[in-house]
C-alpha cells in the first residue's frame, strides 16, 4: 500500500508518521516542524535572549549533535552566537572517538570548538583512573555520579573559558522522564524538588543551563538525525551498563509500549510534583574551596575529588558523613540540571 | 544500589566477614523477646516470633491511627472491603480492636461496604451470585452493619456526587484530644450509671444499635439486566485496559462515597498496603498525575469535602499483610479483578507492579524508599496559585498549563503542526492527541479545553460525562 501524501505540503509522499501525533509528513516537513517546535520552546521559555553566547555541550553523540545542528539553523533568529564545548572524560576506547566527531563537526559547520579534559582540569583524574580506584569493593562502582558532577563541572569551565553566557545540552524528553524515575526510586527528594524546568536560571555566578530538546521524544531527535544526514558518534559508553539509569531506560521503554505519551507525562509530573518544605534543598551558597555553586561547605565535584585523592573514593557519596571528616559532608549538585 | 541515602561508610574488609553468633536457623531467635522461635523475617533480616509478630503488626495499625488523629471517637468509619488480604486484614483488625478485651480500644463505629464489580470483570451472573453468597457469609460472622452495592448503581448517581462539598472545618490537635476526653468521661458516667441501675446486657456503648438490626444492605436480587449490559458496554469501549483500570477506580470511589454520604459515615478506609501504594505512586507519575500524588497516596484524602479518605494499612507491607493473614486465619475471599491473567505490557499499572516488585527483589529497600519519598509530598499546587477549577472526575484541581507554553502539557496540546491532523479529533479538543480514552485530569474530555471558554458545564450524571470522556 503506497504512503500517504504528506499532511503538510501535498506534494511529496509522506515518509514517516510522527510519534507524538500519527501525522504523516515527509522528511522535509518533519524537519522543519522539529526546528519549529524548538524555536517555539526557546521563545516561549525565553531560554536564549537576543547577543547571547551560546556553549553547546557536545559529546558527539545524537543529541548534541541534532542540538548544535538546530541551534545553527535557528542562530541567525533568534540573534545569537554558538560556540562548541566537548568534554574529555578520559574513557578510553569510548570518548576518543567520539571527540573524532565532534571535531569533524566542528569543520563541516565552521564553529569554534574548544575540549576541556579531565585530567587537566582535576589533577590527572581520568574517569578510568576513578574506575579503578572505586573498583574492587563488591559494591557498585558508582562511575556515573563522578562523571555527572565532574562533567557539569567541565562543561562549566570550558564555558567560562570561551566567554560564553548561556549553556545549553541535548537532554531530551526521554532523559528528562528517565531522571524523573530513577530519582523516584532512589528517594532523591532534592533533586526531585529542583528538576521540573526547562532549565536553571543560575544562582550564584553559575552560568544559566537550558535544554531547548526538553520536549522533543527521543524518536523525532533520531528521525531528525536521519533526514539531515548527520553524522554522529552512537555507541555507548563502556561503564554504561553498570548505571541505575538502565532500570529507569528500561521501564521507559516497556512504558511507552503501553502507552505512547508516557515520556511527556513523566516530565508533567516532574513539572507539578510539590514537595515539602523540609525536603527542598537550602539555597545554596559558595564552596569553600573553588568558589562554585555549593548548598553545603564543599560542592560536590570538590567533595568527589577530595575523596578521590585522599584514597577514599566513597567519601561524599550518599548522606553526610557526620563528623567524619572536618571539610564537612557531601554537597549538593551546583545548578542542577 | 546507587542510593542516595545508603551509607557506604568505609571500604569493606578483607576476607570473609566473621560469622555472626548464632547464625544457623536453629539458634535463631526472636529479635524481640529474644526466647521465642521465629516464624517470619521482615525487612531486613528481622525474624519474629508469632506472638511478636502479631503485637508489631496491631501496633503499627493503631499507631498509624493515632498519629494522624483523624478519627474522631464515635465517628461512623465504613471500610472499604474488596475480599483480598490487604482490606481483609484491615476488617479484621477493625475488629480485634473493637473487642472489649483489647487493651485501648478503638472508639469508632464501622460499618463496611462490598461493592460487586463483576459486571466490569467480565463475569457471568452465576459466578456473580456465588461470590455474592460467599461475601454475605463472611460479613455476617462479623457483626458490623454491612452494605453489598453493584457497580451498576452507579448509573443511579445523582448530579450532586461530582460537586465538592463543604468541608467540615477541621480542628486542631487540641480538639481532637478534647473530643477524646470528652468521650472517655461519658463513658465513665454511663458506666457508673449502668454499675448502679438495672444490670442491662454488655452491649458495647460505642454500638449505636446492637448488631443486626442495624441497617444492613442486602441487594435484593441482581441489578437489572440492562444496567448490567450498559455498564459492560462502557467498559467495553474504553480502549486501553490502564484507562479501564483508571476508570473502575473512579466509578468505585464515588459509588463508596455515595453510599458514605447516604448512611452517614464520615470516614472511609481503604486498605491499600505499603507495596500498593508504593505502586499507585509510581503508576500515577507515569500517568501524568504528579500534582496529586499527595492525595492519592498520603494518609488521608480530602478531595471529597465531607467524607474523608483515610488510609490505615499504608505502613504494612503485602509481605507482612500474607504472613499475619496466614497465622492468624483471616477470611478472605478470591475475586477475580479487571486486570486479572493480563499480559504484564497490557497496562502501566501491570508494568509498574512488575518493575517495581523485580526491583524489590534485587534491592530490598526499593519499596520503602518509595514510599518514603511519598511522605514527603504535600497537598499544594507547585507555584501557590489559588484553587482554580476542579476536574469533574477526580475532584483535584485542573493542572493544565496554557496551550503552547513551554511545558510538557503545552508540547503535548499544541496545535503547532503545520496542518490540521487529519482524523476529525479535533471536535474532542486537541488532549486528545495524548492518546487512548483516559479520565485523567491532564487531558480528559470534561475538564480539557473541550468546554468552551466561559461556560461552566451543567452538572449532569456521572455517567454521562464517563461515557462522553471514553468516547473522545
Amino acid at each position: 500500500m503506497p504512503a500517504p501524501q504528506c499532511a503538510s505540503c501535498h506534494a511529496a509522499r509522506a515518509a514517516l508518521r510522527r510519534p507524538r501525533s500519527g501525522q504523516a509528513l515527509c522528511g522535509a516537513c518533519f524537519c522543519a516542524a522539529f526546528e519549529a517546535e524548538v524555536l517555539h520552546t526557546v521563545l516561549a521559555g525565553r531560554l536564549l535572549p537576543p547577543g547571547a553566547v551560546v556553549a553547546v555541550g557536545a559529546s558527539g553523540g545524537k543529541d548534541s549533535t541534532v542540538l548544535a545542528h538546530v541551534l545553527r539553523e535557528l542562530a541567525p533568529r533568534l540573534g545569537v552566537s554558538l560556540r562548541l564545548v566537548a568534554v574529555d572524560e578520559g574513557i578510553g576506547g569510548y570518548r576518543d572517538a567520539a571527540l573524532a566527531a565532534v571535531r569533524r563537526q566542528a569543520a563541516r559547520w565552521d564553529l569554534p570548538l574548544t575540549v576541556v579534559a579531565y585530567a587537566d582540569l582535576f589533577g590527572g583524574w581520568t574517569m578510568d583512573a576513578v574506575a579503578r580506584s572505586t573498583a574492587g569493593s563488591g559494591r557498585s562502582r558508582a562511575c556515573c555520579t563522578f562523571c555527572g558532577v565532574l562533567r557539569r563541572r567541565a562543561l562549566e569551565e570550558g564555558a567560562r573559558l570561551v566567554g560564553a553566557t548561556h549553556i545549553v545540552t541535548g537532554h531530551n524528553a526521554d532523559d528528562m522522564a528517565e531522571t524523573v524515575l530513577m530519582n523516584f526510586l532512589r528517594g532523591d527528594a532534592g533533586r526531585l524538588a529542583r528538576g521540573g524546568g526547562l532549565g536553571s536560571r543560575g544562582e550564584g555566578g553559575a552560568l544559566p543551563r537550558c535544554r531547548p530538546l526538553q520536549l522533543a521524544s527521543q524518536k523525532e531527535v533520531v528521525l531528525y538525525a536521519h533526514f539531515r544526514r548527520l553524522d554522529y558518534f552512537s555507541e555507548e559508553c563502556v561503564y554504561a551498563p553498570e548505571a541505575f539509569r538502565g532500570h529507569a531506560r528500561h521501564l521507559l521503554k516497556l512504558l511507552e509500549a503501553a502507552r505512547p505519551s508516557a515520556a511527556l507525562d513523566l516530565v508533567h509530573s516532574a513539572e507539578r510534583l510539590a514537595l515539602a518544605p523540609a525536603a527542598r534543598p537550602p539555597p545554596p551558597g559558595a564552596c569553600s574551596r573553588c568558589g562554585a555553586l555549593a548548598s553545603r561547605a564543599l560542592c560536590q565535584a570538590c567533595a568527589l575529588l577530595d575523596g578521590l585523592q585522599r584514597g577514599r573514593p566513597r567519601l561524599a557519596i550518599g548522606k553526610g558523613r557526620g563528623g567524619r571528616d572536618e571539610e564537612g559532608s557531601s554537597g549538593a549538585t551546583p545548578a542542577s540540571q | 544500589m546507587c542510593q542516595v541515602g545508603e551509607d557506604y561508610g568505609d571500604p569493606a574488609p578483607e576476607g570473609p566477614p566473621p560469622p555472626r553468633p548464632g547464625l544457623r536457623s536453629r539458634e535463631l531467635k526472636c529479635v524481640k523477646c529474644k526466647e521465642g522461635v521465629p516464624v517470619v523475617v521482615i525487612r531486613a533480616g528481622d525474624a519474629f516470633c508469632r506472638d511478636c509478630f502479631r503485637a508489631f503488626y496491631v501496633h503499627k495499625f493503631r499507631a498509624v491511627l493515632g498519629k494522624n488523629r483523624l478519627i474522631f471517637p464515635g465517628e461512623k468509619v465504613l471500610l472499604a472491603w474488596s475480599g483480598g488480604p490487604s482490606s481483609s486484614s484491615m476488617v479484621w483488625q477493625v475488629l480485634e480492636g473493637l473487642s472489649r478485651d483489647s487493651a485501648k480500644r478503638l472508639r469508632f463505629v464501622p460499618g463496611v461496604i462490598y461493592v460487586d464489580e463483576g459486571a466490569a470483570c467480565g463475569q457471568s451472573p452465576e459466578d456473580r451470585a456465588k461470590t455474592v453468597a460467599e461475601m454475605k457469609l463472611i460479613l455476617q460472622t462479623l457483626g458490623f452493619p454491612w452494605h453489598i452495592v453493584a457497580l451498576e448503581e452507579v448509573f443511579g448517581l445523582s448530579p450532586s456526587v461530582l460537586r465538592c462539598s463543604a468541608q467540615e472545618p477541621v480542628g486542631a490537635v487540641g480538639t481532637y484530644k478534647v473530643a477524646v476526653d470528652s468521650f472517655l468521661q461519658q463513658q465513665h458516667t454511663l458506666g457508673t450509671e449502668r454499675a448502679g441501675g438495672s444490670p442491662s446486657p454488655t452491649q458495647g456503648e460505642e454500638r449505636l444499635s446492637p448488631p443486626g438490626t442495624q441497617e444492613s444492605q442486602d441487594p435484593a436480587g441482581p441489578p437489572p439486566a440492562a444496567q448490567t449490559e450498559a455498564l459492560s458496554r462502557l467498559f467495553g469501549s474504553v480502549k486501553t485496559l490502564t484507562a479501564k483500570e483508571e476508570f473502575l477506580h473512579t466509578l468505585r470511589t464515588h459509588l463508596i462515597l455515595h453510599v458514605a454520604r447516604t448512611h452517614g459515615y464520615s470516614k472511609v478506609m481503604t486498605g491499600d498496603s505499603c507495596t500498593r501504594l508504593a505502586i499507585k505512586l509510581m503508576t500515577s507519575l507515569a500517568l501524568g498525575r504528579g500534582a496529586f500524588l499527595a492525595w492519592d497516596t498520603g494518609f488521608s484524602d480530602e478531595r471529597h469535602g465531607d467524607v474523608v479518605v483515610v488510609r490505615p494499612m499504608r505502613d504494612h507491607t503485602l509481605k507482612e499483610v500474607a504472613f499475619y493473614n496466614r497465622l492468624f486465619a483471616v477470611p478472605s475471599v478470591f475475586t477475580p479483578a479487571i486486570d486479572t491473567k493480563a499480559p504484564e505490557k497490557a497496562s502501566v499499572h501491570r508494568l509498574m507492579e512488575g518493575f517495581l516488585l523485580r526491583l524489590q527483589a534485587q534491592f530490598p529497600s526499593t519499596v520503602s524508599t518509595v514510599y518514603r519519598t511519598s511522605e514527603k509530598l504535600v497537598k499544594a499546587p507547585r507555584d501557590g496559585c489559588a484553587a482554580g477549577p476542579r476536574c469533574l472526575l477526580c475532584m483535584c484541581t485542573l493542572d493544565v498549563d496554557a496551550a503552547d507554553s513551554a511545558t510538557a502539557f503545552g508540547a503535548q496540546t499544541s496545535g503547532f503542526s503545520q496542518t490540521q491532523p487529519p482524523t476529525p479529533r479535533a471536535g474532542a479538543g486537541a488532549p486528545t492527541e495524548v492518546g487512548g480514552a483516559q479520565d485523567r485530569c491532564q487531558g480528559a474530555g470534561p475538564c480539557g479545553s473541550s468546554v468552551p471558554a466561559g461556560r461552566t458545564p451543567e452538572p449532569a450524571s456521572l455517567s454521562s460525562y464517563a461515557m462522553a470522556a471514553v468516547r473522545t
